[in-house]
């Protein structure tokens, strides 16, 4: 595949497929519960409906509200590009790019955060504080499990780790137990069960619906589009880490994060929800996880 | 090196002209911010140039001559200094008030100068008195509103911490000088490597004695009571640049030491974890504007420890690439701290000073008010937390790669992987500083102004937002052109590492084109979607209204999430960490009518140097016997070390 038609099937992907995901967990929840549940397509209706809708604005916000959903599905975007998904050489992949990636999620982050924080309500202060606290905590999570692939494929791109697993074996205990941790890390940072409820309706216990409420219309589409472009980057991820070779095989790429989805659903179908008091004790239990995968990783390559 | 002494020159001439024509300070302001100009450009050409030069001025007895000379390390620093310093300047002439100005002005040029005679001298004695003049000028303008008890006892502790300080360099240079038979930097340089014992011992002084100047955990414990209580100008420029000259210190050291072992990489790896942890937690903390802004200074002088302490790694385990990304990134981070803090200190000041408080729950909806520097300290905030796209981002991004580099390396090798800790240190450290920051601008520029005072915030004079706006320009220019700003700490690194600069280094070089490319992605992207949001809104419905408050539509300003609630849960995993003392008293009975929650977070770093002076005082208490009062006394004691010395040097 040339390097331009690769462009062009990862900007497709990476712009298409998001919103079956949280479709598919939604459809999963449903069968779990005995319900028929929504269609599959439900969230392109729910976006193309936002597009075409108004927009009220808070007399308190400033462009501080508005810059947010830009840059926040801008950055994930971006993340997106990093990853092996058309050719096994991401489009903007280069030698450190991991921490690239973090910082893009990172950058959105701060800036949602921000457009919270912008409106004055205290219910999205709340949400955004609880945010900055989780994240604080799945950061070091995330890179501990980048860290664990990039010692066991000795690359520091994404491209060349995802690439460099498939020639490892599938089942080492550094590659289970980083996929564990990427597991949690995954559902921490797309505000899943057991850590957010997406569908709860108290804004007291909410976190990241908390931190929207004041957005509408077109504003309110690129979060959940960008919302739902996250957990695809990031199941795609896990899906790459679990099972080898993959990268660069589109198809074969998106059935991947696809089952994540359904597992996803399972999850969130089996679980309740975490006392916000031990959620930090799940995040932590996440880095600790990566670190026993890091020093699998070291120990299996004969570091002491 | 013509063109530095122009610019020491220039700023002397600055100092004297705001000291002697105290009412019109405009003339000793256009002659600092000319020293500056003239300096950083000096500084700049040199670097570039990879020059060294030298000047040797003949001076009378006790220590011989006065030795000038920039090399690339010093180039760097300079430029530094000098970039930072006229930020300051400028900033300086639109926050004091006319009659003020003069005395500030004066000792802010002479702290430049002085700043910069360190980073040039080329031998001890030099290098001293421009410590010396550095200190006593900073400790002038620290305690600058002399008539606030607390800046009176910021001063205080300032002076006792500084001087401990300078008897460890004393004696750093003692032990060096006795090696190398003379005083001067290429004397030690020519020594060749002290022995390894001494070699350590002369490590560990100069760890200890800088330290203190450049706010290491745990002896940073002035930098947040100087730093606040300094004018705003001068907090930028401390906090921007002083305390770097401490990590000038500890670099021009390690060139006399010869190669470093393992083991200073790991101690430096040790200290800048535990500053960079606990700076920010601490920084989290507080909400004065000026005092949060000094801790995250320990957390970035962490940070920069962090990078050289992977360099010294590194260069232990003979790893070229890791030795240049570590050194590249801990200076690059020191040049980028001194613009970011520079900057962020300079919208503290404004907010101080047109808000009428520093106290973040006072603040509030300052980005209306103050929309220049609401917006310049946004850029402040992402920069330090060290995203894309600013130049925070570049020089953490090297730091990350050397100790992931080091990392693999000793992976491959089947050594320990002591560096990879860094990873996700600098990643917890990162996320904390992003909550923090976060916070921060929250709170104060975002939301409704909790106060009268904040609603009544006017935007920052002109000079002020200039500065500020061209500290902010040299931050993005450096996200977005990240080999342009390389190739200033290409040289010192070269130097440090030993090693040819690492050209070569084809993925560093591939990141270094690839994240400009990403910048501009991401930047595009952005518009496209501001754009396509304005395209869609275009003759719909577009409504105000109340922030929704979940059907309470009598919201007011107090109800608005405060920073210590912003704060609490962030803190919260790591109160083990942290000395919390906590005063609760809970609603009672049916019809409570008080109730309280206060916590008070104190700093363990400080409270284990508080209990080691208190074991020196203790200690050296029976002394006091000596110290009765009456000068017969005192004289009684000249006359007997007199003769003491005579009995010394009689048989001989």
């Amino acid at each position: 595949m040339s390097a331009l038609s690769g462009l062009a099937v990862q900007v497709v992907l990476l712009t298409v497929l998001p919103p079956l995901l949280p479709g598919l967990i939604g459809r999963v929840k449903s069968w779990m519960a005995g319900r028929s549940g929504p269609s599959l397509l439900q969230p392109y209706r729910d976006l193309f409906r936002l597009l075409h809708k108004g927009a009220v604005y808070s007399r308190t916000v400033t462009w501080v509200f508005v810059a947010g959903p830009a840059v926040s599905l801008a950055a994930t975007f971006l993340a997106g590009l990093l990853l092996p998904l058309a050719s096994s050489r991401a489009p903007l992949a280069f030698s450190g790019d991991l921490i690239l990636f973090v910082a893009l999620m990172g950058l959105g982050r701060f800036l949602m955060m921000a457009a919270a924080l912008d409106t004055g309500s205290s219910f999205e202060g709340m949400a955004a504080s609880r945010e900055a606290a989780f994240s604080a905590l799945a950061e070091p999570a995330l890179l501990l499990v980048l860290t664990t692939l990039a010692v066991a494929s000795g690359e520091l791109s994404l491209s060349g780790i995802l690439g460099g697993l498939g020639s490892l074996p599938a089942v080492t205990p550094a590659r289970l137990l980083a996929a564990g941790a990427l597991g949690a890390v995954l559902l921490a940072e797309n505000a899943r069960i057991p850590i957010d409820d997406p569908a709860t309706h108290l804004e007291l216990t909410m976190v990241h619906e908390g931190m929207i409420l004041d957005h509408s219309g077109p504003d309110l589409a690129a979060i959940e589009y960008a919302a739902a472009m996250k957990l695809f980057v990031t199941s795609a991820l896990l899906a790459a880490v679990i099972a080898p070779g993959l990268a660069a095989r589109p198809p074969a790429f998106a059935a991947g994060a696809l089952v994540v989805a359904v597992v996803v659903g399972l999850v969130e179908s089996a679980t309740a929800r975490l006392r916000l008091p031990r959620v930090k004790q799940f995040l932590v239990g996440a880095s600790a996880l990566g670190a026993v995968a890091l020093a699998a990783a070291l120990f299996a390559r004969g570091t002491p | 090196m013509s063109l530095v002494a122009a610019a020491l020159s220039l700023g002397a001439l600055g100092a004297l002209l705001s000291g002697l024509l105290r009412g019109r300070p405009g003339a000793g302001f256009f002659a600092g911010l000319l020293a500056c100009a003239v300096g950083a450009g000096a500084g700049l050409d040199l670097l570039l140039r990879g020059e060294t030069a030298g000047v040797l001025i003949p001076w009378s007895p006790p220590f011989g001559a006065l030795a000038f000379g920039a090399d690339p390390l010093s180039s760097f620093f300079l430029v530094c200094v000098y970039v930072v310093g006229g930020l300051s300047l400028l900033y300086a002439r639109g926050y004091f008030p006319r009659a003020r100005a003069g005395a500030a002005l004066a000792w802010m040029n002479l702290l430049i100068a002085a700043m910069a005679v360190v980073v040039i001298a080329r031998d001890a004695i030099t290098f001293l008195v421009g410590w010396e003049v550095m200190f006593a000028t900073s400790w002038l303008l620290v305690t600058f509103d002399d008539e606030d008890a607390e800046a009176r006892a910021a001063g205080f502790t300032y002076l006792v911490a500084s001087h401990a300080g300078v008897v460890l360099v004393l004696i750093l240079f003692g032990l060096l000088a006795r090696h190398a038979g003379s005083l001067r930097f290429d004397a030690f340089v020519a020594a060749g490597a002290p022995p390894g014992g001494l070699a350590t011992l002369c490590f560990a002084t100069a760890l200890a004695g800088f330290a203190t100047k450049a706010g290491l955990w745990p002896v940073h414990g002035w930098l947040p009571q100087a730093h606040p209580a300094a004018p705003s100008p001068v907090s930028a420029l401390l906090s921007g640049v002083m305390i770097k000259l401490g990590i000038y210190g500890l670099l021009r050291t390690l060139t006399f030491l010869g190669p470093p072992p393992a083991a200073w990489g790991l101690a430096l790896l040790a200290i800048g974890g535990l500053s960079a942890l606990a700076g920010v937690l601490l920084a989290i903390a507080q909400h004065d504007l000026k005092r949060l802004l000094a801790y995250h200074s320990v957390e970035n002088v962490g940070i920069i420890a962090l990078g050289i302490g992977v360099g010294i790694l590194g260069q232990a385990t003979h790893a070229p690439a890791v030795v240049w990304a570590g050194y590249a990134g801990a200076l690059l981070h020191t040049l980028n701290h001194g613009l970011f803090k520079g900057l962020l200190f300079q919208a503290a000041g404004a907010v101080g000073t047109n808000a009428g408080s520093r106290d973040l729950e006072k603040l509030g909806g300052l980005l209306r008010r103050m929309p220049a520097t609401g917006a310049l300290f946004l850029i402040g905030a992402v920069a330090i937390s060290g995203l894309p796209p600013l130049n925070g981002f570049v020089s953490e991004w090297l730091v990350y790669l050397a100790a992931l580099r080091e990392g693999m390396l000793a992976a491959e090798r089947g050594t320990a992987a002591a560096s990879l800790v860094v990873v996700p240190l600098l990643a917890l450290v990162g996320g904390l500083a992003a909550a923090c920051f976060v916070k921060v601008f929250g709170v104060a520029f975002l939301g409704e102004p909790r106060t009268p005072g904040a609603a009544a915030a006017r935007e920052a004079a002109g000079p002020m937002r200039a500065a500020m706006a061209l500290g902010a320009v040299a931050c993005v220019a450096i996200g977005i052109a990240p080999r342009a700003a390389l190739r200033l700490v290409a040289g010192p690194a070269a130097a440090l590492s030993g090693t040819a600069i690492v050209s070569a280094d084809q993925s560093l070089a591939a990141g270094l084109r690839a994240i400009p490319l990403s910048v501009a992605l991401l930047v595009a992207c952005t518009l496209a979607l501001l754009a396509a949001r304005r395209w869609l809104l275009r003759g719909r419905a577009v409504g105000a209204a109340p922030t929704w408050d979940c059907g309470y539509v009598q919201a007011t300003p107090r109800m608005q999430y405060t920073a210590a609630s912003f704060a609490s849960p962030v803190l919260d995993p790591f109160e083990g960490l942290l000395s919390v003392q906590a005063h609760r008293e809970d609603p009672q009975g049916y019809f409570p009518s008080a109730a309280r929650d206060e916590r008070h977070i104190g700093d363990p770093g400080e409270a284990l140097v508080r209990r080691v002076l208190r074991a020196i005082v203790f200690t050296l208490s029976p002394l006091r016997a000596l110290q009765r009062g009456p000068v017969q006394l005192y004289l009684l004691y000249v006359f007997l070390a007199l003769l003491a010395l005579l009995l010394w040097q009689v048989p001989s």
